[in-house]
Formats: structure tokens, C-alpha cells, sequence
């Protein structure tokens, strides 16, 4: 399959003139605005709330509460309308006056302006019974107790423990703190009621569909009355993987004033109201033979979730399938803190668990004195370590090989401190990424009209990988109609279902969607293409609707390309205006056989001042193997934009709270880092770039997760090798160093 | 944030009445960090006199000394001829400081008035003795990695975040300040406070007055050697963990004179007198740097989220003269 040149964002020209409308920029009638005030306590319960002077307050159309809520329908059942990550009962907004979190929602003032909804606001006064909280993770397996069912059993491969027996082995702790995903864009909803029944919402989500189903669930309503938009999404990172209370705030505020109602978070609610990334304590133990052969790896984790809901990301399951071992003993405990439920975040579980497995695989790589390459290699999986199936695809080597070369790996000197830039220490260091390639089920329709232009369809969100884009590539490539005659079109929930953004899944899942439904279309046309007469020859009619190729608008037999007619003409000659088809794509029975990963290995130079501690990162490798690459700008885009999370997440990125208090110190972007331009280089994004044709018809496996994945500890391992200081507590910042 | 009234007179005159007439009044010129306060509730002034009219936007040089007037945009002191050749320390200090989109708006004078960025200022729900008098000083046990290590009280270990301000100590600035008096003249080093037990008090200047200018000492045996250096959690737009500004006069390799002044450490710019006196007639040398920084750290005290600063300080002020 080829795919036309133009490698343009297609959407591109419209996001950076501002024609493009993210969530709180669309503009309702009459619309009014929300704004959300937060507990000052992290646990107890309201036992009063004052909301007279906000009520009178100018421009106040009502203050909502759990004492004067509209009811949620949803609540009724005692479970969670609105799908959480991994299971408890919910956070039911409004619904009493229970407080679980310092933050958590207690009221919604809904006024004719923004500003005067924020100053009333500040008017709403509540008294609290004041309980003890417990905001302190060193807590984990002390006074919290650690959730307990059959997801928290330990998971035992070979012999428990096993690398304790080996010659040669390495255990170490490792932490990583809080993260919070801070997309650019802050969060948003804005609630259109069109009666009780039905109702229209923009919102900042990575799956319109999943977001109508969540918003259904809460206010029992039927499917074709919830219309869910999310045109543009400016970043999400999986904090917009799912429904959250502040939506279902605004859906209130709407219902209770009977008018559409905006609701915008400010950036400090984005610490407390959307998620964030787990603090996770890991240990690792990891043992092998003189020569580097793994014997045995054990992985433990504690991490944390709120009082009310679990979020389990699994992220000591990495040392189950990276590499080949025969002994793997993996631990998770999750434990309950009064803090709101943390999500996805960009490579989740595996971003976390990687930093442990891929720091200590270097520190054994030292320790066997091995090149922390041809360790990785002595254990490559040449099956699941898990299942003994066989890859669809597997390019890691290449990618080992593609950033070695390019950053000149083998001409470093290996030893630690040995390296200097005048007074700087110079360190290379490398890690690797590992996530599932998945594909789901996806339904696209394509219509293609008269005047030559084709139209694509599916209930999807771009969060920023571009989607669009890459789903044009692919239409347009099949259908031999330029890109630019292509149009994409998302982000709406009456559109036929697409799949929820997340998991690295969208280019597989909707991509064959996408060709499915543009070969059944393709096949359509030629149908109509043998009636016609500049064809009528027998040749033509004993001929395949694979004999066909499409190309510049034109069908003809790919043996005889003298005769062609343009899609154009076939359609008039038909009498039809556009042709159109619908199809489902549900994966294929063939993967079953099979599993499918992709990878990014991180190559990473630093140069670090030993007197202040400074890290400066140098120069950035990635080599992936994503399998095909659709679209070589917006993938590169997004490799880039991983690496550019990862720096944050290996140098500055840290929530913190204070833990007197419950309550967030950094909820800001001027205390919470993330990178500037002065702390990204020049990053050079590789692909292997060699297709899965097992996994779907595309080839394409899935970039998004990797391109983070390894990063944070390919950091610390160059850093290890300019000092000869191994960090193992995120984010190194330059006190770690001196 | 709540209502306020907005005025912008047209002459210094006219401000200073309207400041003296009004106890909630407050002057606003770049507005980067008031604009904040105001909207997160910290401080609520009922109305804001805009000084941007006033004709306070100048770069002189005067006999001995440069002056700039109070309104002066960082972004144009920073990149004016004149200072980068003179006063290089303080082109280097506004150029570390925000971003460029901050130092286009905000002005000298704005700069030395910013309020402190600690966590517990800011959150209004939080203890604060700076903000309200008399709830306790949250940074005190809390997180206060940011925090003071030198002339603290137990009141507030809150620090001054300027970078600017840092240079201007160094440099023996003077600030002047108008009143319905008339003018009067502070040392810049006398102008921002220590907390002590009135931490709700940033600076020395009084209430109905206006500062007009800085006046800084054009002394050209410090302008050729001359470095800002300030460490951060990130390359820009970051705080500083600790920043020292240095000068040295040297001849042959002896040092004639050093001005030295940390950011980072303490509620006002900190002038490092002592290791200034050590340092002068000393050769330059290693383990003469190594002896100031000892004398700087002699009554610094750590916090426990801070007490690395106890050892970046001195590393960073040896690393600074080291480096001039």
C-alpha cells in the first residue's frame, strides 16, 4: 500500500492560526459559567455549608451542593456511573458530605461570567467534622493497609525469588513520585440540556464514545440523546481517558439552572480533579550468571489510589515479558490514601516499572562488566516469556542496533567518570522501552462523492498524535485519491464507533477500520467500474477487484492501465451523487497465535557539573519499533513530545503534598516543572520502521506509550555513567547530585 | 478576585496623591505578579493606580553612577548598551530571571516589590505569617525546598525570588523613593527586610511612597570581571535554588576588591560582606574561594527540604568566583 507524500498535519493549518476551537472555545448561546470550589480538609465530612452571601453575590444563578443537587439517576444503583479506571465504587459528586481528598469538589457556582462565578466562589463557606487523613506514602504497608483481592496475589514464574541464587546480582529501591499529565489545554466541559432527556456536551475527552457511555450511565439516558463533541483535544497524556466528577458537575449545574453551563478547571483543580501518575516505591532483585544470563528477577511495587476507587497499573508486569528469564517473582500492592484517584498516564505501568528494571539492568551490566547492550541482548525474547508465543513482529534488536550506531554508543569509555566536557562530566546511558501493541474493535465509514472528494468517519478523538492525519494517509492511499481531497472527520459521538485514544491502540485499532472500509469501498467502485463500458471486455470482467488499483482519482486494471475512468465520471454515469459504506473492523482470529509489542530504545548523552549538580541533557537517540510508520511527521512529532515528557519525568517532575495538610504545595506551573526549550536538544526520533502485517492490515503498531517508556531511566543510567552516582528516586534534580 | 477601582494618572504627582489618599489603594505597573496575588486571593487591593503613564522609563548616565528609572521594562535594561558594557552583572541577573515574556512587562520597580513565592503564601487556606499575621509559618516544618537558609526567624524562612535584585546588591545600588515629602535615598542592601517577627513587612519603604529610580555606581574595575550564576530545577523560567553574583577587581591575581551577593538563601538579596573583606588583597585562588564560602555558610541554617543548600551555596559561590 502507498501512501501519498504530503506529509502535512492535515489539521496542522488550523491548529496554529487559532482556527482551530479546543473545548472551552466553542460558543453556545447563552451560556453560563461553573466554577468548582474544592474541601480545605482531605477527610471528614461537611456538617455545614454557608451559601447565602455567594447566592447574592452579582450575576449568581445558583450554588450547588450536596444538600440541593439535582439527583443523579446514575447514583441510584450504590456503583460507579461513571466508568473509573480499575474498579471501587466511585466518587458520586454532590452526593453527600463525605470528603475523601483536600480538593475534592463540594460545590458548583454557576454565574453569567466567569469572573463572577470564580468571586462567588470564594464566597461559599463550609464547616467540616475533621478527621485524621493520611496523605503519607511512607505510610504504605505501616498504618495503610494494602488493598487485598486476586489481582494483588503474587505472580510467580520458575522459582520465587529465584535471582537470589545467582552469582551476580544487584537489589536495589526505587521511587517514583507523583506526575501530573498537565496537558496544555486545561480541562473542560461545557452542558447543553435539551430537555430532561437529552443532552449535548462538549468535552475535553481522548474517546467520545466512552465519554457518552460514562455520561448515559450517570443520567440514564438513551445513547442517541447524549451527543458528545471533542474536535480538537489540546494534549491529554490519559488524563482524559475518562469521565470525571468536574463533567458531571457541569451536566448538574446545567440541569439545575436550565442553561448550558462551561465549566473550565483552573490549573491548580488539574492536580486534584483529572489524575495523575502513582507514586510507586519498586524494589528490585536481579540475579545472573557470570556470563549475563538472566537467572532470575524479582519486581515489587507499592503504589497508591484514592479512598473510593482503585487504579492498578501493574507496572511490575514489564519484568515479566522484556526479557527472557527463567525465574520471575512479581509483587503489586496498591494502598488507600486520601488523595483523588490517580489514571493513566502516558506509558503507564511500564514508564514506572522500566525506571526500576532498565536502572538495575544497567547496574548489573557494571556489574558483570558487560556493555549494557550485549546484556540485553544475552536475554533477548525470542518468544513471550510469559506464554512462549511468538512475536507478530519483533524489531528490537534493529532498534538497539539503529541508536547505537547513530549516537556512537561503542565510542564512549564505558567506565564511570571517565568521560569530561571541560569541567563537565560527560555520560551516555540507554534504556528501553517496552508496551503492548494492541487492536480493538473500530467502525469507519467512507463516502465518496461526485466531485471526486472522499469523505472518512469515526467516533475518535486526536489528542495530538494525529490521528487525522495518519487515517488520511491511509484512506487516500487505498483509494488513490490525493490527501488533500481527503477529509477525516472525528471527535463526534454520533459518528460510527471509533475507539478511546489510549494505550499506543488508535493507529491499529481505527487504522484498520480505515482500510477495511476503504477497500470495501475500493471493491464498490470497481464493481461499478466492470458495468462500464471503456472495460467491457472479458479481461476486465474475469478480473478481481485486487487486479484494480486506484490511482490520481482513476480506477484501472493494475495490467492495463491504458484504460481508466475517474471515480468523477462513474458516479455521473450512475446517476449517483456519492457512494458510501460502513464497516467494522474486530481484529482478526489470526493474533490469537500470536503477541505483539512495540519498542523505542532511548539513547541518552548528559553532561553533569559536579559542583552544582546541574544535568544538562546532550543528545537524544530513539530508535523504535512501532512496525510501519503511517505518518513520518506526526510520528516523529510524537516521539519527540515522549522523549520531551521523559526529560520532565527524569529531572524535574514531582507533586508534592504537604502531607500536615493533605494538601497540594506545587499545583503550579511555576513550582511544578516540566521541560522548557532551554532543557530539550536536539532530539533524533529513528524508526525501524518494518511492518506487522499479522497485527492489522496497516502494519502499524503503536508509538505513543514508548516513546516515554525507558527514557527516565536511560537518564539515570547516563548520569550514572558521568559520576558514578546511581539515583534511584525521581526526578534527579541537582541537590540528588551533590 | 474581587472588584477593585482602576485609575491611571498622568503624573508622579497625581499617583502619590491618589496612593495617600486611599489605605486599600496599591500601585500596578507590569502587573506579573499582582495580577496573580489578586486572582488567587492574597492580596485584595479595593483599587489599582496604574503608573505606567508616568514618565519613569529611562537609562541615564549620570557622573559615577547609571540610572534607571523605576518603570524601565526588564527585558530593556537587560539588553541596553549601556548596562551590558557597565553593569554586566545585571544584564546577566534580569536574563536569568522569568521568561522573556515576563521581563518584557514587568519593571525595575515591580521586580524589587514581587512577593515571596513560597507555597504557604500563596495558598490561602494555609498558615502564613506573612500573608495574615499571627496563623504560624507553614514552610517552617513543611516543604521548604525552596526556602532561606540565612537570617531567617522562626516567624518566616521565606526568600526574596529576585534575580535582579541580587546584581543590585552587589553592585551598591541606591534606590530612590518619592513621597509627598520630597525624595530620600535608601542603599538597595537597606531596602527589602529580614522577617524577624514582622514578616509581613518585604521592605523598608513606607507607606504613600513611590520608588523612582535605582542609581547604580558605574565603577569600571567591575565590569570586567562579572558573573551571575544561578542554579535551578530547569534550564529557565525556574526559581532560584541558589544564585550568586560576583565582581571582582583583580590586578596581577590579586584581588583589590570582590562584591559578592547571594539570591536564594534569605528573605532580602544577601550581601556576603564578610567574604567580601576576606577575599580583598587575598589572591585569587582556589582555597581562598574555598575559605569565603566557608565564612559565607558561617550562621546558615537548613530546614530540612533546604539542607542541601548548605552545601550548593558554597559550592556554587566557589564555583562563581572561580568562574569570573
Amino acid at each position: 500500500m502507498g501512501y501519498f507524500d504530503d506529509d502535512d498535519r492535515v489539521n496542522g493549518k488550523a491548529i496554529v492560526t487559532g482556527k482551530a476551537k479546543f473545548i472551552a472555545e466553542h460558543e453556545v448561546a447563552n451560556v453560563t459559567h461553573g466554577v468548582i470550589v474544592g474541601s480545605t480538609i482531605a477527610k471528614g465530612s461537611i456538617t455545614a455549608m454557608d451559601t447565602k452571601t455567594a447566592e447574592r453575590a452579582p450575576g449568581v444563578l445558583a450554588v450547588i451542593t450536596h444538600l440541593n443537587s439535582p439527583t443523579v439517576p446514575g447514583y441510584d444503583a450504590g456503583g460507579n456511573p461513571v466508568k473509573g479506571p480499575t474498579g471501587g465504587k466511585g466518587f458520586q459528586v454532590f452526593n453527600g458530605p463525605a470528603i475523601y481528598f483536600n480538593g475534592q469538589p463540594i460545590a458548583l457556582v454557576v454565574a453569567d461570567t466567569f469572573e463572577r462565578a470564580t468571586y462567588a466562589a470564594s464566597l461559599v463557606k463550609s464547616q467540616y467534622q475533621k478527621n485524621e487523613h493520611t496523605t503519607n506514602f511512607d505510610e504504605a504497608g505501616k498504618s495503610v493497609v494494602a488493598l487485598e483481592d486476586a489481582r494483588y496475589k503474587d505472580n510467580i514464574r520458575g522459582e520465587v525469588d529465584g535471582y537470589k541464587n545467582a552469582p551476580v546480582k544487584i537489589e536495589a529501591e526505587y521511587v517514583v513520585p507523583i506526575e501530573v499529565h498537565n496537558p496544555m489545554e486545561l480541562h473542560a466541559t461545557i452542558a447543553l440540556w435539551e430537555g430532561d432527556d437529552k443532552v449535548i456536551v462538549y468535552e475535553k475527552t481522548q474517546g467520545v464514545k466512552s465519554s457518552q457511555r460514562s455520561i448515559m450511565n450517570a443520567f440514564k439516558l438513551k445513547e442517541e440523546n447524549v451527543r458528545v463533541y471533542a474536535p480538537f483535544v489540546g494534549g491529554g497524556f490519559g488524563s482524559a481517558l475518562r469521565t470525571w466528577p468536574h463533567a458531571i458537575a457541569a451536566l448538574i449545574g446545567a440541569k439545575k439552572t436550565g442553561k448550558p453551563v462551561k465549566l473550565v478547571l483552573s490549573r491548580d483543580q488539574m492536580f486534584t480533579m483529572v489524575g495523575y501518575r502513582p507514586f510507586t516505591k519498586q524494589k528490585i532483585g536481579i540475579g545472573a550468571t557470570a556470563d549475563g544470563k538472566l537467572l532470575g528477577i524479582t519486581h515489587e511495587a507499592d503504589s497508591i489510589t484514592s479512598m473510593y476507587e482503585v487504579f492498578n497499573e501493574r507496572s511490575v508486569d514489564v519484568s515479566r515479558f522484556l526479557y527472557a528469564c527463567p525465574n520471575v517473582t512479581t509483587r503489586y500492592h496498591v494502598y488507600p490514601f486520601n488523595v483523588s484517584t490517580p489514571t493513566w498516564m502516558r506509558g503507564p505501568g511500564e514508564a514506572t516499572g522500566t525506571f526500576a528494571l532498565e536502572s538495575a539492568l544497567d547496574e548489573l551490566s557494571y556489574a558483570l562488566n558487560l556493555d549494557p547492550i550485549e546484556l540485553r541482548l544475552r536475554n533477548y525474547a525470542e518468544t513471550d516469556p510469559q506464554n512462549g508465543k511468538p512475536y507478530s513482529s519483533k524489531f528490537l534488536k534493529e532498534a538497539y542496533q539503529l541508536g547505537a550506531d547513530k549516537i556512537g554508543w561503542k565510542n564512549r569509555d564505558s567506565k564511570p567518570l571517565s568521560m569530561k566536557e571541560g569541567e563537565w562530566m560527560v555520560g551516555y546511558g540507554m534504556g528501553t522501552g517496552v508496551f503492548g501493541a494492541g487492536r480493538g474493535t473500530a467502525k469507519a465509514l467512507a463516502r465518496i462523492f461526485a466531485d471526486g472528494t472522499l469523505l472518512v468517519q469515526s467516533a475518535v478523538s486526536d489528542s495530538g498524535p494525529g490521528t487525522a492525519t495518519a487515517m488520511t494517509k491511509i484512506a487516500s492511499g487505498i483509494m488513490g485519491i490525493p490527501g488533500n481531497k481527503v477529509t477525516f472527520e472525528l471527535g463526534d459521538s454520533s459518528l460510527p464507533p471509533g475507539p478511546t485514544q489510549g494505550g499506543s491502540t488508535t493507529t491499529s485499532t481505527l487504522g484498520s477500520a480505515v482500510y477495511d472500509v476503504s477497500m470495501a469501498l475500493k471493491n464498490k467502485l470497481v464493481e461499478l467500474a466492470k458495468e462500464n463500458s471503456i472495460f467491457h471486455t472479458t479481461e476486465i470482467h474475469s478480473a478481481k477487484a485486487e487486479d484494480f488499483v486506484l490511482e490520481n482519482g482513476n480506477i484501472m486494471l493494475a495490467s492495463n492501465r491504458n484504460k481508466k475512468i475517474s471515480y468523477t465520471d462513474l458516479l455521473k454515469q450512475n446517476n449517483l451523487n456519492q457512494l458510501e459504506v460502513t464497516e467494522e473492523s474486530k481484529g482478526n482470529e489470526e493474533m490469537k497465535k500470536y503477541v505483539a509489542y512495540s519498542y523505542a530504545v532511548h539513547f541518552v548523552k548528559v553532561l553533569v557539573h559536579p559542583a552544582t549538580g546541574v544535568v544538562k541533557i546532550n543528545r537524544v537517540v530513539t530508535a523504535t519499533d512501532g512496525g510501519k510508520i503511517i505518518s513520518p511527521k506526526t510520528a516523529e512529532s510524537q516521539m519527540i513530545g515522549g522523549v520531551v515528557g521523559g526529560i520532565g519525568m527524569a529531572l524535574m517532575e514531582e507533586g508534592v503534598i504537604d502531607n500536615r495538610y493533605g494538601r497540594w504545595v506545587n499545583n503550579n506551573f511555576a513550582d511544578y516543572h516540566v521541560p522548557v526549550h532551554a532543557d530539550v536538544p536536539h532530539i533524533e526520533a529513528l524508526f525501524v520502521n518494518k511492518p506487522d502485517l499479522i497485527l492489522n492490515p496497516t502494519g502499524a503498531k503503536g508509538i505513543g506509550e514508548v516513546a516515554l517508556i525507558g527514557f527516565a531511566a536511560a537518564v539515570a543510567n547516563a548520569i550514572y555513567h558521568a559520576t558514578g552516582k546511581r539515583i534511584r528516586e525521581l526526578p534527579i534534580t541537582p541537590d540528588k547530585l551533590i | 478576585m474581587i472588584n477593585f477601582d482602576y485609575i491611571k494618572p498622568a503624573t508622579q504627582k497625581a499617583a502619590i496623591d491618589a496612593l495617600n489618599k486611599d489605605a486599600t489603594s496599591q500601585f500596578i505597573a507590569g502587573g506579573t505578579n499582582l495580577v496573580d496575588l489578586m486572582k488567587r486571593g492574597v492580596v485584595s487591593p479595593q483599587k489599582l493606580i496604574d503608573i505606567n503613564n508616568l514618565p519613569l522609563k529611562s537609562i541615564e548616565q549620570q557622573k559615577g553612577f547609571i540610572r534607571i528609572g523605576a518603570l524601565t521594562l526588564n527585558s530593556d535594561v537587560a539588553e541596553h548598551e549601556l548596562i551590558r558594557k557597565k553593569l554586566p552583572l545585571l544584564s546577566q541577573a534580569l536574563k536569568a530571571g522569568a521568561s522573556p515574556q515576563l521581563r518584557n512587562m514587568a519593571t525595575v520597580g515591580g521586580n524589587m516589590m514581587q512577593r515571596t513565592r513560597c507555597p504557604y503564601f500563596y495558598d490561602t487556606t494555609m498558615p502564613c505569617n506573612k500573608r495574615q499575621p499571627g496563623t504560624g509559618c507553614g514552610a517552617l516544618k513543611g516543604y521548604n525546598r525552596m526556602h532561606a537558609i540565612l537570617g531567617a526567624s522562626d516567624k518566616c524562612i521565606a526568600v526574596h525570588p529576585s534575580d535582579m535584585c541580587v546584581a543590585l546588591t552587589a553592585l551598591d545600588a541606591t534606590v530612590v523613593i518619592s513621597s509627598r515629602k520630597g525624595d530620600r535615598r535608601i542603599p538597595f542592601a537597606d531596602f527589602h527586610r529580614l522577617p524577624g517577627t514582622t514578616p509581613e513587612k518585604d521592605n523598608n519603604l513606607q507607606r504613600g511612597e513611590m520608588i523612582t529610580a535605582i542609581e547604580v555606581p558605574d565603577n569600571n574595575e567591575f565590569s570586567k570581571k562579572a558573573l551571575y550564576i544561578k542554579i535551578r530545577d530547569r534550564a529557565s523560567y525556574a526559581f532560584a535554588l541558589i544564585s550568586v553574583a560576583a565582581a571582582l577587581d583583580i590586578k596581577g591575581n590579586t584581588i583589590q576588591n570582590a562584591r559578592l551577593a547571594m539570591g536564594g538563601v534569605a528573605h532580602k538579596p544577601w550581601r556576603l560582606t564578610g567574604a567580601e573583606n576576606f577575599l580583598k588583597g587575598k589572591t585569587a585562588s582556589l582555597e581562598n574561594f574555598n575559605q569565603a564560602a566557608a565564612i559565607s555558610m558561617k550562621d546558615a541554617k537548613g530546614y530540612g527540604y533546604n539542607n542541601f543548600k548548605l552545601k550548593l551555596a558554597p559550592n556554587t559561590i566557589v564555583q562563581t568566583l572561580k568562574t569570573v
